[in-house]
C-alpha cells in the first residue's frame, strides 16, 4: 500500500458528537485508500482510519471562530466531526475526499489495489472456500424431486442469476424458458432451500407480468412442478413480499402477482414489506436519531417510532417467521417473491433459511448462505451500497437489513448461534469497504466480466482465519435440528446499538462479556491443547512414536518425568519441548494417526489408567481428535 | 387462626389452573390464611403450587350461570355438583405473573374470590405471613439484619477525627423515620441536632451517608428546610451545613426538584436552601418524579408490556408514554451528576427533594453505585440497601402496598425502590464485570419488596419494625441470601472487582427497557435464563480448567 500522503493537515481537531468533551488535537492524513488522524494531543498514540469507499457523505459547513468543520458520515455509520483550522486546507480535504469516496469506476475500488501478500493459488483456492453449488449437495439434490440445471450456463436464461439453478425434476425445459418469458427480468422459480425433514421447499423468483388478465401456461406448469416435488403437501404457498397496493399498481404497469384462479392449487399471500425507497428514508431517519446531542428519552423514543426502522426490521421477521412455519408446520412448499426478486426475497429467503436449518447459523454456514442467496442469486451489491458514483435512488440498507433481523435473533436465541455480534458486524462492514471482491458486481455474470476471481481476494478464507474471535461461547450444539420460532412481538425489536453506534465507544458497555468469555474459553483451549502436546511427547518419549520419528530424529532430553506420575499430575504439567518442535512431530503423525486404531499405540499407559475413570478418557480422545 | 371467618370456602375440587409456562392442570385448591395451594396428583407424582396471597395485586372474576336456575333445583340432594355453573378468577401478581383458575361451582368461585379479596389486602403488619414463616433452616435466633450503624462507624475509621456517631435519635425522637444512630460532624452537639430536626421536615436533618475515601468529601442527605413563605432560617442549620464542608470551601446541593418546585414548597412550608443564607453552597436542581407520577408510570409501561396486539409504532408510542425510562434516565443522570461532583471536582453533596425518602435515597444510593467498589459485591450491595433503604426510613409498606395490576386508589403508592434496581440493573448491563451480584438478585429483591417470607421489607422505618417485633419474629432475608445455598445464585460469575469508579452512559440509546422484569413472564425470558445458566457453567468449567 502507497504511504504517499496526497494532503496531510496539522492541529485538527475531532470533535466528540455526543458530549462536550475537549476535542483530540492532531494531524489529518490522506492516503490513496485512507484518511487517517493521528492524535499528538495523548501520550498514546491513537489512531482512527476511515477507508475512503465507506465514507457516505462529506460535509464542509460554514467557517467557525474554532476553524472550518468537516463532517464526513461512512457507510458503516462511522460518524467524525473535524473541525480544521484553515479554510482552505478544509477545502483541499473536502475535495479530495469527494473525489476519493465515489470513485467513477468499479476498478477503482479498494479491492483492485488490496494485495494480502497471497500468490495465484492461494487466491484460486481462496475464491473456492465457498462453493454454493455444494450447498444444495449438502440439502440432498440431487434426488428423486430436484435437480440441478445448466440451462442457465451462459447467462441466457436469466442474465442476473446464477449458472446453475436447483429446478423440480419434471420442470421440461420448455417450462422452464417459457416461466422466464413470463416473469420480470427472467427470474424464473429456483429452489433457494430444500427441507429434507418434509420435503417442502422454498423457491425464489421475480413478479410475474401478469399485468390485469394475462396468462402464461409455462409459468403455471412451473408452478405445478414446484407443487408436485412435495407430493406429501396438497397445496403451496405463494408469498409476495410486497404491500398489497405496491403489487396492484405494477399490474398497471403489465407486471403484478399470481391470479389465483390461473394457478392450482396455490394459496397467494401479501406480507407487506416496504420498498428500497421507503427503507432507504427509514434509515436516514433513524441516523438522524442516533445524530442527536442530547436528546431526552422521549425525544429518542419518538424519533425511534418516526423513522419506522424498526416496523420495517418487524415486517422482514415476520415475512420469514411465516415461510419457516409454512415449511416445517404447514410442510408446504413456498414460491416467494417481490418485484424483481433481489432485495426482498434475499432478506426473507435468507431468514427462513436461518431458522429452518441450524447449518446456516454455523460461522461457514452463514458464508454459504450469503453467497447463495445474495451474492449468487444477483442482489444488486454494487447499487445498494453505493459503490460506485451512481443514481442516489439505488441505494438502499437492505442487506442491512437482513442482518439486523439475524442480530435480533440472535438476541432472542443466545446460545443458538456459533457465531456472535461481532461477524455480524465485519461482515457488515466487509459488504460496504470493498476491500474484498465478493461483494463488487450486482450479479455473477457481471463478477466474471470483470474477472474479479483473477484481480481480487475473496473475504471468506479470511474471516474463516479470524473465526476464533468471532465464535460465540455460548453456543450450545445440543439444540441440534430444532427450527427457531422466534417471537415477533413489537417489544422484541430492540434498536441495535452496536451496529448504529458502533463507533461511540461511551455508548457501548463499558466491559464486553463476549471479549471475557472469548478470552477465558481461549485460555481453556490453549491450556488443553498444551495437555495434548505434552502427552504425545510422553508417548515419544516412551519410544512408541520414536520410529515415525521426531525430525531432529532424536528424542526429547527430559527423561526424568515417568508417564505414571504425568498421569497423575497432568493438571499442572509444564511443556517439555518448546511448541515448534512440538508442532512438527504433531505433523509427523497426521499421516499414520488418523484413526482410532492408533490410540492404543499412542498411548500405552491408557490401559492402566482405564479404571481411574472419565478424566483420563477425556483427555486421550480429546488427543486423538487433535491429531485426527 | 381469625383468618378462618374470611374463609367460607376451604377446598374446591377439578380446578384448572392456568399459569405461564406451563400446560393447564387440574387440581385441588386450597385456601389458606397466606397462601393459595393447588396441589394436582398425576398418577404418582404430584405437583403443589404455592401462591402468597400478599403476592397478589388484582383479582378479577367472572362466572357464568347459564342454567342457574335449573341447577338450582335440581342439584339438590345429588352428590355429583352440577357442571354448567362455573367461574373463573384471574390473578395479577405483584410480580407480574397472570394466572387464572377455572373453577366449578358459581358459589365456590365467589366464596373463593371474596377471601382472596381480603386476605390479599391484610394490612396489620403482624397479621403478615414472615409472623408465620418459619423453615426449618432458619432459626430466629439468627442475626436479624447485616450490620449496625455502630458497626458501620466503626470500620470507618478515616472519617472519625472529623465525624461523630450521634444517639441523638436513639429513642426515635428526633426523627421517626431515622434509625438509632447517626453520622454527624464532630463539632455539631446533639442539641444542635435537634433543633435542626425542627427545621427540616419529619426531622430528617442532614446526616452522612458516604464518606469518599479518596479526597474526604461526603454526601449527605436530608429532607426540605423548613423555610416557608417568610423564608425562615435556622443558624443550626446553616452551622451544621458549614461544618461538613469546612476547610474545602464549596458544596454542592442537589436537589430533586425543580426549580419552580423548590420555590412553590414553600407555601406549604417547605423550601430550599438560599444563596443568602447559604453562601458557601450551591445548589442545583433535577426534577426527579416521584409518588403517583411514578405509579402510572409503572402501570402504563406494565400495561403496554402486556399488550401484544399492537404494531412496533404503537409500543414504542406507549413506551414512551409510560416515561418509565425517562425516570431511569433521569436518575441515572443525576445520580452521575452527583458522583461527579465529589470525584471530579471534588465536593461534598448534600441531596435531598422535599421528604427525602425516595428521590434522595435512589440518588445516593447509585452514586455510592458509581463511585465505591465496596457496594457492588453482593454483600456491599444488601448493606448499601440495609443503610439506604431499610435503615434511612424509605416507607416500604407504603409504597409497595399495590404494584401495576391494582384498581385500588392510589394512595401512597410508588416504584421507587423497583426503579432503583432498574437503574442498578442498567450499570450492570454497562459494566457486566463490576459488579458482584447476578440479575436474579436483583429479580428476587423485585418480587420480595412486594410480597415475601421475610420480615426484611416490613414496615415503614426502623422504629416501626422494632414495634411490631419484626426482628425478633421474623427471617431476614438478606442473611437468607447471603447463606452459602443461595450466594452461587446470586452472585455474578464474571465478576472482577475494580477500584475505578463505573461511569455509566446515559445517551437513551445506551439504555434498555429491563426485559428481565418487565417480560419475566414470556417465553423471551426463558431464553435468556437458560443463556445465564449456560455463561455461568461455562465460566466455572473455564476456571476449573485453569
Amino acid at each position: 500500500m502507497s504511504f504517499l500522503f496526497e494532503i496531510q493537515v496539522e492541529e485538527v481537531k475531532l470533535l466528540d458528537r455526543y458530549t462536550a468533551k475537549k476535542p483530540a488535537i492532531g494531524t489529518l492524513y490522506l492516503t490513496a485508500t485512507h484518511l487517517i488522524f493521528v492524535e499528538t494531543s495523548c501520550n498514546t498514540r491513537k489512531e482512527t482510519w476511515m477507508l475512503h469507499h465507506l465514507i457516505a457523505t462529506v460535509e464542509k459547513l460554514p467557517l467557525t471562530a474554532m476553524g472550518c468543520p468537516l463532517h464526513i458520515s461512512c457507510k458503516n455509520f462511522h460518524v467524525a466531526h473535524f473541525v480544521i483550522s484553515s479554510e482552505r486546507d478544509c477545502q483541499n480535504v473536502h475535495q479530495s475526499l469527494v473525489r476519493l469516496s465515489q470513485p467513477g469506476k468499479v476498478e477503482e475500488l479498494y479491492a483492485f489495489l488490496y494485495n494480502p501478500k497471497q500468490d495465484e493459488d492461494e487466491r484460486r483456492n481462496g475464491w473456492g472456500f465457498i462453493d454454493s453449488a455444494m450447498d444444495f449437495k449438502r440439502m440432498g439434490l440431487p434426488n428423486e424431486f430436484w435437480e440441478m440445471t445448466d440451462l442457465n450456463k451462459n447467462y441466457e436464461l436469466c442474465s442476473t442469476y446464477h449458472s446453475e439453478l436447483g429446478i423440480p425434476k419434471t420442470a421440461s425445459k420448455g417450462t422452464v424458458f417459457g416461466s422466464a418469458k413470463f416473469r420480470s427480468r427472467g427470474r424464473i422459480p429456483t429452489l433457494s432451500y430444500y427441507h429434507k425433514e418434509s420435503n417442502a421447499a422454498i423457491c425464489r423468483c421475480s413478479q410475474p407480468l401478469s399485468g390485469l388478465s394475462a396468462r402464461c401456461v409455462e409459468d403455471e406448469e412451473m408452478l405445478q412442478a414446484i407443487s408436485r416435488a412435495n407430493p406429501k403437501s396438497t397445496f403451496m404457498y405463494v408469498v409476495d413480499t410486497r404491500p398489497k397496493l405496491n403489487a396492484m399498481a405494477n399490474r398497471a404497469a403489465g407486471k403484478g402477482y399470481e391470479n389465483e384462479d390461473n394457478y392450482s392449487n396455490i394459496c397467494f399471500q401479501f406480507v407487506g414489506i416496504e420498498n428500497i425507497h421507503v427503507m432507504r428514508n427509514s434509515l436516514q431517519k433513524l441516523l438522524e436519531v442516533c445524530a442527536m446531542k442530547s436528546p431526552t428519552m422521549s425525544d429518542y423514543l419518538t424519533g425511534l417510532e418516526n423513522s419506522g426502522w424498526l416496523r420495517h426490521i418487524k415486517a422482514v421477521m415476520d415475512a420469514g417467521v411465516f415461510l419457516a412455519k409454512a415449511v416445517a408446520e404447514d410442510k408446504a412448499s413456498v414460491l416467494v417473491h417481490c418485484s424483481d426478486g433481489w432485495d426482498r426475497t434475499a432478506q426473507v429467503c435468507s431468514l427462513a433459511s436461518i431458522l429452518l436449518d441450524p447449518f446456516y447459523r454455523t460461522i461457514k454456514g452463514l458464508m454459504v448462505l450469503i453467497e447463495k442467496e445474495w451474492i449468487s442469486m444477483g442482489h444488486k451489491f454494487t447499487q445498494r451500497c453505493g459503490h460506485v458514483d451512481g443514481d442516489p435512488k439505488e441505494v438502499s440498507p437492505v442487506f442491512t437489513q437482513f442482518i439486523e433481523c439475524l442480530w435480533n435473533l440472535m438476541e432472542q436465541y443466545p446460545c443458538g448461534f456459533e457465531y456472535n455480534e461481532k461477524y455480524l458486524l465485519e461482515i457488515h462492514n466487509h459488504v460496504y469497504s470493498c476491500q474484498f471482491g465478493n461483494f463488487i458486481g450486482n450479479c455473477q455474470r457481471e463478477r466474471e466480466e470483470m474477472r474479479l476471481y483473477e484481480r481480487t481476494f475473496s473475504v471468506w478464507p479470511f474471516l474463516w482465519e479470524n473465526r476464533h474471535q468471532y465464535r460465540n461461547p455460548l453456543h450450545k450444539c445440543s439444540l441440534g435440528r430444532e427450527v427457531l420460532r422466534p417471537s415477533t412481538l413489537p417489544l422484541n425489536f430492540k434498536f441495535w446499538c452496536g451496529m448504529y453506534n458502533h463507533f461511540d465507544k461511551g455508548m457501548q458497555p463499558k466491559q464486553s462479556i463476549l471479549d471475557h468469555l472469548l478470552t477465558i474459553t481461549q485460555k481453556k483451549a490453549e491450556g488443553e491443547k498444551k495437555m495434548t502436546d505434552l502427552q504425545i511427547q510422553l508417548a515419544v518419549m516412551d519410544g512408541v512414536l520414536a520410529d515415525q520419528g521426531s525430525p531432529t530424529g532424536t528424542p526429547p532430553e527430559q527423561t526424568s518425568l515417568s508417564p505414571v506420575s504425568v498421569s497423575h499430575t497432568a493438571e499442572n504439567a509444564k511443556p517439555l519441548m518448546n511448541g515448534a518442535a512440538v508442532e512438527e512431530a504433531e505433523i509427523e503423525l497426521v499421516p499414520t494417526a488418523g484413526s482410532e486404531k492408533m490410540e492404543p499405540v499412542l498411548f500405552p499407559w491408557r490401559s492402566n489408567m482405564s479404571e481411574e475413570g472419565q478424566s483420563s478418557s477425556e483427555i486421550t480422545t480429546e488427543a486423538v481428535k487433535l491429531v485426527a | 387462626m381469625e383468618f378462618s371467618e374470611h374463609i367460607k370456602t376451604a377446598n374446591v375440587e377439578d380446578v384448572v389452573l392456568r399459569r405461564p409456562f406451563h400446560p393447564p392442570m387440574q387440581g385441588t385448591l386450597c385456601v389458606t390464611g397466606h397462601h393459595l395451594l393447588f396441589s394436582n396428583r398425576d398418577g404418582d407424582s404430584s405437583r403443589l403450587v404455592l401462591l402468597l396471597l400478599r403476592n397478589i395485586d388484582a383479582i378479577e372474576k367472572s362466572v357464568e350461570n347459564l342454567l342457574g336456575y335449573s341447577s338450582l333445583f335440581s342439584s339438590t340432594g345429588q352428590s355429583q355438583r352440577p357442571s354448567v355453573s362455573s367461574g373463573t378468577i384471574t390473578l395479577k401478581c405483584k410480580d407480574l405473573c397472570v394466572l387464572q383458575l377455572d373453577i366449578p361451582g358459581m358459589e365456590e368461585c365467589l366464596n373463593i374470590a371474596r377471601s382472596i379479596e381480603y386476605l390479599s389486602s391484610l394490612d396489620i403488619v403482624s397479621d403478615m405471613y414472615p409472623f408465620f414463616y418459619r423453615p426449618l433452616k432458619l432459626s430466629l435466633q439468627d442475626q436479624w439484619g447485616l450490620s449496625s450503624p455502630e458497626q458501620n462507624y466503626a470500620q470507618m475509621e478515616e472519617l472519625q477525627d472529623r465525624w461523630r456517631l450521634s444517639h441523638v435519635n436513639k429513642d426515635y425522637s428526633v426523627c421517626p423515620s431515622y434509625p438509632p444512630a447517626v453520622i454527624v460532624p464532630h463539632s455539631i452537639d446533639d442539641e444542635t441536632l435537634v433543633k435542626v430536626a425542627k427545621f427540616r421536615q419529619g426531622g430528617r436533618f442532614p446526616v452522612l451517608c458516604y464518606y469518599h475515601r479518596k479526597n474526604g468529601m461526603v454526601i449527605m442527605r436530608s429532607s426540605q428546610p423548613l423555610t416557608g413563605a417568610n423564608r425562615k432560617r435556622c443558624r443550626e442549620d446553616e452551622l451544621l451545613l458549614q461544618a461538613v464542608i469546612d476547610g474545602s470551601g464549596l458544596g454542592y446541593i442537589i436537589d430533586t426538584r425543580s426549580n419552580q418546585q423548590a420555590q412553590q414548597a414553600r407555601m406549604t412550608g417547605g423550601g430550599f436552601e438560599s444563596k443568602s443564607s447559604y453562601s458557601c453552597w450551591k445548589r442545583l436542581h433535577r426534577q426527579l418524579e416521584r409518588g403517583k407520577v411514578l405509579q402510572e408510570s409503572l402501570i402504563k409501561l406494565v400495561e403496554a408490556c402486556g399488550d401484544h396486539s399492537h404494531s412496533v409504532d404503537r409500543w414504542l408510542s406507549k413506551l414512551e408514554n409510560s416515561k418509565w425510562l425517562s425516570h431511569v434516565h433521569t436518575a441515572l443522570a443525576t445520580a452521575g451528576l452527583l458522583a461527579e461532583c465529589v470525584e471530579r471536582d471534588g465536593h461534598s453533596v448534600l441531596v435531598h427533594g422535599s421528604e427525602g425518602t425516595d428521590a434522595t435515597l435512589l440518588v445516593s444510593s447509585l452514586a455510592q453505585l458509581i463511585l465505591d467498589p465496596n457496594t457492588r459485591t453482593l454483600d456491599g450491595f444488601l448493606g448499601l440497601l440495609e443503610r439506604e433503604w431499610l435503615l434511612a426510613g424509605h416507607p416500604f409498606q407504603h409504597r409497595c402496598a399495590h404494584s401495576a395490576y391494582s384498581h385500588a386508589r392510589l394512595r401512597l403508592e410508588a416504584p421507587v425502590f423497583v426503579l432503583l434496581l432498574d437503574c442498578v440493573w442498567q450499570l450492570a448491563r454497562q459494566f457486566p464485570l463490576a459488579m458482584g451480584f447476578s440479575e436474579p438478585l436483583l429479580l428476587r429483591l423485585a418480587r420480595e419488596v412486594y410480597a415475601s417470607d421475610y420480615g426484611t421489607f416490613l414496615c415503614n422505618s426502623d422504629q416501626e419494625r422494632c414495634a411490631a417485633g419484626v426482628k425478633e419474629r421474623t427471617h431476614c432475608l438478606f442473611q437468607f441470601l447471603l447463606k452459602p445455598s443461595e450466594r452461587e445464585h446470586y452472585s455474578n460469575p464474571l465478576y472482577e472487582p475494580t477500584e475505578l469508579a463505573i461511569w455509566p452512559s446515559i445517551q437513551p440509546q445506551s439504555l434498555q427497557l429491563w426485559r428481565g422484569l418487565f417480560l419475566r413472564w414470556t417465553q423471551h425470558a426463558v431464553h435468556l435464563e437458560k443463556a445465564q445458566e449456560e455463561l455461568r457453567n461455562l465460566v466455572i468449567e473455564c476456571r476449573g480448567a485453569s
